[in-house]
């Protein structure tokens, strides 16, 4: 298994540039403001001994209160980086933004796991389903994954809001969990943490609330697994172990188990490249239906223009990206050798 | 003139094949739909969208066909004028990341070396990257107008207009008749504008029909988060924003009407996009 360790190492090598870059893009961004952002946060009557505070809050000022050069605040905010340091928060205690970050992750972590097994088992199953069936299912099927890569996650989300929760009344329009039902912290993942520590109505209520946000992230995501599964069973349907399976008599269902098996490796290339779109739709999900993850924490403190943590939010967006990404690569690297070349 | 005559073929082979039946045909129409309502806004609707003009959250009526919001602004008139907001927006970006996309792509194709080693890096990493989140930060670092979030949807799309014409170009300068013009010391600025640019045209339309989709969500997303343009101007995301505290009493219409429009713009689009890749399916041509 040589071939796979020096696929590894020259992936983790070329992670560091891509982080590089991106830390890089958003560093630089943040800071072509028009304006002054330290004015934009204090307001333009604050005494000046509150800009002079800011200023070296934000790694724009040195102690002694000289100004810093641009390329030195870079350098700097880099090797805080490397150490963990994300910096801290502008508002509310100035707490560190790391530590804000991991409060919210965990949220978005089970938003995004949930929507995907929402979006795999409507992929799977409607996807086989049309390539297995051809002709007018498969354009169905066809129609229905263009259709859902293009809706729009917070219309969907108020939609089910509005009848499940609203008219029905039978599900949560918002929120997490009921007050007072968290669990113990384990995971940070309420529905494993409710299970680990046998706390039923937390459970439940996890479970309540999850349902329509992953059922709307999973649903708008499932047209690219829809689509993928539809391409792959027809193309392996095609080939000539299923025509041979046929003429001996195999039965119908143990011939699509077969087909499923070999449509299996595309399949699962795309799920890992479908990141992106999860996070971006957990965003979505998130501030539709006031999920207290990433995304309704990084456009709250847009609104308070809380700049290191967003800064820190996405620089983290960016992180976790890449990172997952070198695993789906290494992954995918094991299943079929040819990647490694 | 030369130029002409390599442009024709171009926009010749693609227009004519892509066949306006079935989901190309509904798409075209559900475009042409919002297209027509963003030019003729002023005589369809009969109120000011920016102003109050009526009592606040009134159910439709024949008065007013989508009712009134909490300000009393009529929503027909704020759907209606919403189309020239997104549309203005898809445009503008559209347009930005071609300008600086195409010529990058061009060059670093063309030009390889280290250049193109560290500019296919820097456009792999964005592309790889959530576009949402990167046009979050930079629509909050520009604030908001029109231009700004233009600006801040078209560096996402930078990368995919990058990536096609790099590819493109790269095939194309080993073809024989860029040989030709090398060998006749044609300049490289030459060999790039009139020999290979004219070849990547169809794969900049390609890219624009493949994505145009995701712009217009975008947008809708940045408007969704106050991201946009500022209040009083018509924006479907920001009226399904705006609308959304009001579902809990069960003022449907507020959101019904801006959400259908938001997504039979990027349905229509995404169905057209679907005729195109399915033209191109069989020349492996993917975004």
């Amino acid at each position: 298994m040589a071939s796979l360790k020096a696929f590894i190492i020259a992936r983790v090598l070329a992670l560091i540039p891509t982080v590089l870059i991106l830390i890089t893009l958003v560093f630089f961004v943040m800071r072509v403001l028009p304006g002054d952002p330290v004015i934009a946060i204090v307001g333009m009557k604050a005494p000046p001994e509150r800009v002079i505070e800011l200023k070296k809050e934000l790694g724009l000022m040195d102690e002694a209160g000289n100004p810093i050069p641009l390329p030195i605040q870079y350098l700097n905010y880099l090797s805080k980086l490397a150490r963990g340091d994300f910096g801290r928060s502008l508002i509310w205690g100035k707490r560190p933004v790391l530590v804000e970050i991991m409060e919210h992750f965990p949220a978005t972590v089970e938003l995004a796991i949930a929507g995907f097994i929402v979006s795999i088992i409507l992929g799977l199953l409607l996807g086989s389903l049309g390539g297995w069936m051809g002709g007018k299912t498969s354009s169905a099927v066809k129609t229905y994954g263009a259709i859902t890569y293009a809706l729009f996650i917070p219309w969907i989300g108020m939609l089910l809001q509005l009848f499940f929760a609203v008219w029905l009344g039978i599900l949560p329009v918002a929120g997490r969990i009921d007050t007072g039902l968290e669990p113990p912290t384990i995971t940070g993942l309420y529905l494993i943490d409710s299970v680990i520590t046998g706390r039923w109505d937390s459970f439940i209520s996890a479970l309540r609330h999850i349902t329509l946000p992953a059922l709307t992230l999973g649903l708008v995501i499932s047209g690219v697994f829809t689509r993928v599964t539809r391409t792959s069973v027809e193309e392996v349907m095609r080939q000539d172990f299923v025509v041979a399976a046929r003429a001996r008599g195999i039965p119908e269902h143990k011939i699509l188990l077969h087909v499923l098996k070999n449509s299996f490796v595309p399949i699962l290339t795309m799920m890992g490249l479908q990141l992106a779109l999860l996070m971006t739709g957990a965003v979505l999900t998130e501030t539709t239906f006031s999920w207290p993850g990433m995304g309704t924490f990084l456009l709250e403190r847009i609104q308070y223009r809380d700049y290191t943590t967003v800064q820190g939010t996405v620089v983290f967006f960016a992180i976790i990206v890449s990172l997952v990404n070198l695993i789906v690569d290494i992954c995918y690297a094991y299943i079929d050798p040819r990647i490694r070349y | 003139m030369v130029a002409t005559y390599t442009f024709r073929p171009l926009l010749v082979k693609l227009v004519p094949k892509v066949r306006l039946k079935g989901l190309t045909l509904a798409g075209t129409i559900m475009v042409l739909f919002t297209v027509f309502l963003a030019i003729l806004a002023p005589i369809l609707t009969p109120y000011d969208p920016t102003k109050s003009v009526d009592l606040s959250l009134q159910p439709p009526s024949w008065k007013h066909p989508f009712g009134t919001n909490k300000v009393g602004q009529d929503m027909w008139s704020r759907t209606v004028y919403g189309a020239r907001t997104i549309l203005a927006v898809v445009f503008l970006s559209t347009i930005v990341s071609i300008v600086i996309g195409v010529p990058l792509g061009l060059v670093s194709g063309y030009v390889g070396g280290i250049l193109d080693r560290v500019l296919a890096m820097i456009m792999d990493a964005m592309y790889a990257f959530p576009g949402l989140i990167l046009a979050i930060a930079i629509a909050a670092a520009l604030g908001p107008g029109i231009i700004n979030t233009a600006v801040s949807i078209a560096i996402v799309y930078v990368p995919t207009y990058f990536r096609m014409v790099r590819a493109q170009t790269l095939s194309i300068k080993e073809q024989l008749y860029v040989e030709a013009a090398r060998a006749i010391g044609a300049k490289p600025l030459t060999i790039l504008t009139r020999y290979v640019f004219p070849n990547v045209v169809s794969v900049i339309a390609v890219v624009f029909t493949l994505s145009v989709a995701d712009v217009v969500l975008t947008e809708a997303a940045l408007s969704f988060f106050g991201l946009s343009v500022p209040a009083p101007t018509p924006d479907w995301g920001f009226d399904l924003k705006a609308g959304h505290p009001y579902l809990l009493s069960g003022y449907w219409w507020l959101i019904t009407f801006p959400g259908l429009m938001i997504m039979i713009l990027a349905v229509g689009f995404t169905f057209i996009g679907e005729g195109v890749a399915e033209y191109l399916g069989a020349r492996e041509v993917k975004i």
